[in-house]
């Protein structure tokens, strides 16, 4: 155990990095490029240190490496991190998102530069505590922190009805998630712990696993989202600045999905198949309902938000399916989304920053005024819609695979959702980008910047990347994915 | 005479109140007499860190772990209050050397409270502290609102003095004893009269701790008297009938808590969710924080209501991360002052982050505290009353809990949205002046950063209710 500890390095460089800019002044335009850089070389940094994590993790092993443990409140709650095959995933998108969003925010943020970019690196440390926080307390605390940051992120630099819709995210996530603080301190009293590798072997009663589950699954839906709480989503989206609908998208409802895997199902296996039929009913309900809603919007991110929404539901259908397949599927496509879903809303802000305005017909013709934005846009609207060879294929597809061994009705119905996400991501694209250039604001518009370039390249090559060649993902999530599944089928037997 | 070597930090305040308020006849450096109030009552620290616990007075006077912890409590609220006195002493009109001098009887009365073992002690206790504070919150004596505040929490107190008394009369004539520990040796089911003298009594204290359905005074009090004094009543007399409230019941009725457990239920259950929705629609700041206190006694109680060593612990975790939190909320009041004129309005508070971006950052955090989002200290003493509330299988009681708690996010988000998302105002003079700063920092820091190694205040209220498990 003498070796660096580099998950707490990871927790922890954010929080260095808003010490030093505290001390930065703030009354020019050179030292608001001064914070401007501090912060993203402390995310890129990050973003290294994340990737040296990710090449020094031994794949062969399907149990939690890089563990830290250390006394930290009493007895059964003490500050215990670590990472297996899934969560690593989620740390390294979020510490390669973050840069990009303070990157993408150069321009776009004009007041209080300062305290925008240490919201964001607060926001960073509580995305990477809940990926690897392996006490429920620990998890709990990342988990419901990350609200404050988000929350004055859209609150002060969001659009016009951003007070609305910062209330609407805040109070809708924290009631869903008090339940769970409520099933996390009832599991410390029971099991009197919340240490996460020992509660994997627990075994609670089948009418205990019920309750828990319930009050784990207000907080998950809310925050993943699933129909009909999602509301709040599309609000949310739509007044965030850019970076912040990115990371919102990118990240934060992923938290949900990680926390389905590894606490839902991992802890309360009855209770999971029970349920699953439910779940899945959710899932494809919010697949069909809000792709049909998303095919009516005339806001491009409120478009996105729902897409999100119908992904969001074959992440859920795969968790639920217990297959190795389906949890393979379901993390996979949450990565892909979280690049996906991230680049669109990047290519929202690009044309936002021109015209200021989100409105689809307000654009038209794109292309031949914009060229190199148009080839961007169009590879992530067909990785959204997933086209085989991009990344949003790969995990649509292990999810469907899943679903149909399960049952072959569900299966039917999920397809129809790649149907009508390839209606609606086809056809903003030809509502914004083809067509004649008629109107008139459009004729100024400059294509990408080189900053802007900088932001894409990364995103479209793990796109086709992930797209064309999955395995080194897959090997990644494998042991774990086939570890989570055999303790499952160990308890269910 | 070798008692009396045990109540030292009680003579020494008393004596030291005596002095000084001879001192200030002839005195006129008003300033002076308050610091020498602040030094006495940081020497009473090291007396009652220094005294060795024992029960004295045929056992009705206790010095104990616990009663130590609320003494060091109410000091620290004592010292806060004298210290927020300083700065604003001249503006709010209550530049009168009596303040210290009242807020030193009020700290002995309160010290007598949480030792007292015995009804008469109690009722000392109580007398002495609450005539000092219905003198101090009409201490401006040019204000129409300080004036009704002293009048209406006269009115009031006396009236639920007189409930305690005739409690009191009541427990005395069934069970023939004044102590604690004798009250209940006595009781069967026949003692009919003892229980009617449990709920006066209860009343009685519930309004000292401004519990729902005897909490209508405290909005108007702490609307009225100048905000230091406001500070006190939020900081010390709470704390001090707290621990009062727990020693009566867990002593006297520790056995028979099912006759009263159902009481403490009733009034949290109704002070957190009554004060989460009246919050909602103040405008006056001060008065916010009066529901807000409210309300967190309402969580407090839980912690009674749980009748476990987990409902002390949590009560204990919960009044001192309570403690810390007000002194920052309140420093942050007094500082909204601008051309010597204070600001009470949460409509003052708009765009505050313009001019002041350290400390609004550092009040939206407190705001977000007292929500009890974590990682800030107040999720902390939420987490651990929800804790005795579930082992207790009280899950209704922790439902209510966290229900109230999401509404009352509400109210407390609003202010933040004051604050940040609001048109900026003129700029105050803000926390400026030393002796402000030395509370707020500290405070606000050891709220933000209380996370990071909890584990000595857990183990500290551990320790402080060994006397009772």
């Amino acid at each position: 155990m003498n070796e660096l500890p580099i998950l707490s390095i990871l927790i922890l460089l954010p929080i260095v990095g808003i010490f030093f800019m505290t001390l930065i002044r703030n009354n020019n335009d050179q030292s608001s490029n001064n914070l401007k850089h501090t912060a993203l070389w402390i995310s890129f940094l990050n973003f290294l240190i994340s990737l040296y994590l990710l090449f020094s993790f031994n794949q062969q092993d399907a149990d939690f490496q890089f563990e830290e443990r250390y006394f930290w409140i009493e007895y059964g709650i003490s500050y215990h991190l670590g990472v297996d095959g899934i969560s690593i995933l989620f740390i390294v998108l979020t510490t390669m998102l973050v840069p990009i969003c303070i990157l993408a925010s150069y321009d776009s943020i004009k007041f209080s530069v300062k305290e925008y970019l240490i919201a964001f690196l607060a926001l960073e440390t509580f995305m990477i505590g809940v990926f690897c926080s392996l006490d429920l307390v620990l998890f709990y605390l990342f988990f419901e922190g990350g609200l404050i940051p988000m929350f004055l992120i859209i609150g002060i630099w969001g659009g016009e009805r951003r007070v609305y819709s910062t209330f609407k995210f805040f109070l809708y996530t924290l009631a869903g998630s008090v339940f769970m603080l409520l099933a996390i301190i009832y599991i410390f009293i029971t099991a009197g712990t919340t240490d996460v590798s020992y509660l994997l072997d627990y075994n609670f009663t089948r009418n205990e696993q019920i309750v828990l589950w319930l009050a784990f699954f207000a907080s998950f839906m809310v925050k993943i989202p699933m129909w009909p709480f999602h509301t709040w989503l599309p609000d949310a989206h739509v007044e965030a600045p850019t970076a912040g609908s990115v990371i919102l998208a990118g990240v934060l409802l992923k938290m949900a999905g990680y926390g389905f895997i590894r606490f839902s199902i991992g802890f309360f296996p009855d209770a999971s198949e029970l349920f699953a039929p439910l779940i899945f009913a959710l899932s494809i309900v919010a697949i069909i309902v809000t792709s049909l809603i998303a095919l009516v919007q005339e806001d491009m991110k409120k478009l996105i938000a729902y897409s999100s929404v119908a992904h969001m539901g074959f992440v859920t259908l795969g968790i639920f399916t217990f297959t190795v397949q389906g949890i393979e599927g379901s993390v996979i496509q949450m990565i892909s989304h979280g690049i996906v879903s991230a680049a669109l809303f990047l290519c929202v802000g690009v044309v936002y920053d021109r015209l200021h305005t989100r409105e689809i017909s307000r654009y038209g013709g794109l292309v031949s005024k914009m060229p190199m934005y148009a080839f961007t846009f169009m590879i992530f609207i067909l990785a959204s819609l997933g086209l085989p060879g991009t990344s949003g294929f790969v995990g649509e597809f292990l999810v469907l695979l899943s679903i149909f061994s399960i049952n072959t009705y569900f299966a039917v119905f999920a397809t129809t959702g790649v149907v009508l996400a390839a209606t609606y991501s086809l056809w903003l694209y030809r509502r914004m980008i083809f067509g004649a250039l008629i109107k008139d604001d459009l004729s100024e518009m400059l294509d990408l910047t080189r900053r802007e370039i900088i932001i894409f390249v990364p995103l479209i090559t793990l796109t086709i990347f992930i797209g064309i060649y999955p395995k080194p993902v897959i090997d990644i999530i494998e042991p774990s994915a086939k570890k989570i599944v055999s303790q499952v089928n160990g308890k269910l037997n | 005479m070798e008692n009396i070597l045990h109540i030292i930090p009680e003579i020494f305040i008393f004596c030291s109140a005596l002095i000084l308020l001879i001192l200030g006849l002839f005195i006129k450096n008003i300033k002076l007499i308050n610091n020498l109030a602040i030094l006495s009552l940081l020497i009473a620290v090291a007396l009652v860190i220094n005294q060795p616990y024992q029960s004295i007075y045929l056992n009705s006077y206790v010095i104990d772990e616990f009663s130590s912890l609320f003494k060091i409590m109410i000091f620290i609220g004592s010292i806060v209050t004298l210290v927020m006195f300083v700065s604003s002493r001249e503006d709010l009109h209550i530049n009168l050397y009596e303040f210290p001098i009242l807020i030193l009887f009020s700290t002995l009365g309160m010290m007598v409270m949480v030792s007292a073992n015995d009804l008469l002690a109690m009722f000392i206790g109580l007398e002495l502290q609450s005539l000092s504070l219905y003198v101090l919150a009409a201490l401006n004596r040019n204000s129409l609102l300080s004036s009704e505040a002293g009048i209406k929490y006269f009115i009031l107190g006396a009236l639920s003095s007189g409930l305690l008394l005739f409690g009191i009369s009541y427990i005395y004539g069934f069970s023939g004893n004044t102590n604690f520990n004798l009250i209940a040796v006595n009781y069967n089911s026949e003692s009919l009269g003892l229980l009617i003298g449990i709920v006066f009594v209860l009343a009685g204290l519930a309004f000292k701790v401004s519990a729902v359905p005897f909490h209508m005074w405290t909005p108007d009090v702490y609307q009225g008297a100048p905000t230091p004094i406001t500070a006190f009543f939020a900081l010390a007399p709470k704390i001090a009938a707290m621990g009062l409230l727990v020693r009566f019941l867990f002593n006297s009725f520790g056995e028979l808590y099912l006759d009263w457990q159902q009481i403490i239920f009733f009034i949290s259950i109704a002070s957190m969710m009554l004060a989460a929705f009246a919050a909602i629609a103040q405008t006056n700041i001060k008065r916010l924080m009066a529901y807000s206190s409210i309300g967190h006694i309402g969580y407090a109680l839980i912690g009674v209501a749980c009748v476990s060593s987990e409902g002390l612990r949590s009560l204990l975790i919960y009044l001192m991360i309570y403690l810390v939190m007000n002194v920052s909320v309140f420093t942050v009041i007094l500082s909204l002052k601008r051309n010597d004129a204070y600001f009470e309005n949460i409509s003052d508070l708009s765009g505050m982050y313009k001019n002041h971006p350290f400390t609004t950052i550092l009040v939206a955090l407190m705001m977000f505290s007292l929500a009890g989002i974590p990682p800030l200290a107040g999720f902390f003493g939420k987490f651990y009353i929800f804790v005795a509330a579930l082992e207790s299988n009280m899950v209704f009681l922790a439902v209510i809990g966290i229900i109230a708690s999401v509404i009352s996010a509400f109210y407390y988000l609003r202010i933040v949205k004051i604050m940040y998302f609001d048109e900026p105002k003129e700029e105050f003079d803000g926390v400026n002046i030393r002796s402000l700063q030395v509370l707020f920092y500290p405070t606000s820091f050891l709220v933000i950063l209380f996370f990071i190694y909890p584990a000595p205040i857990i183990q500290l209220s551990e320790y402080a209710i060994k006397s009772f498990y």
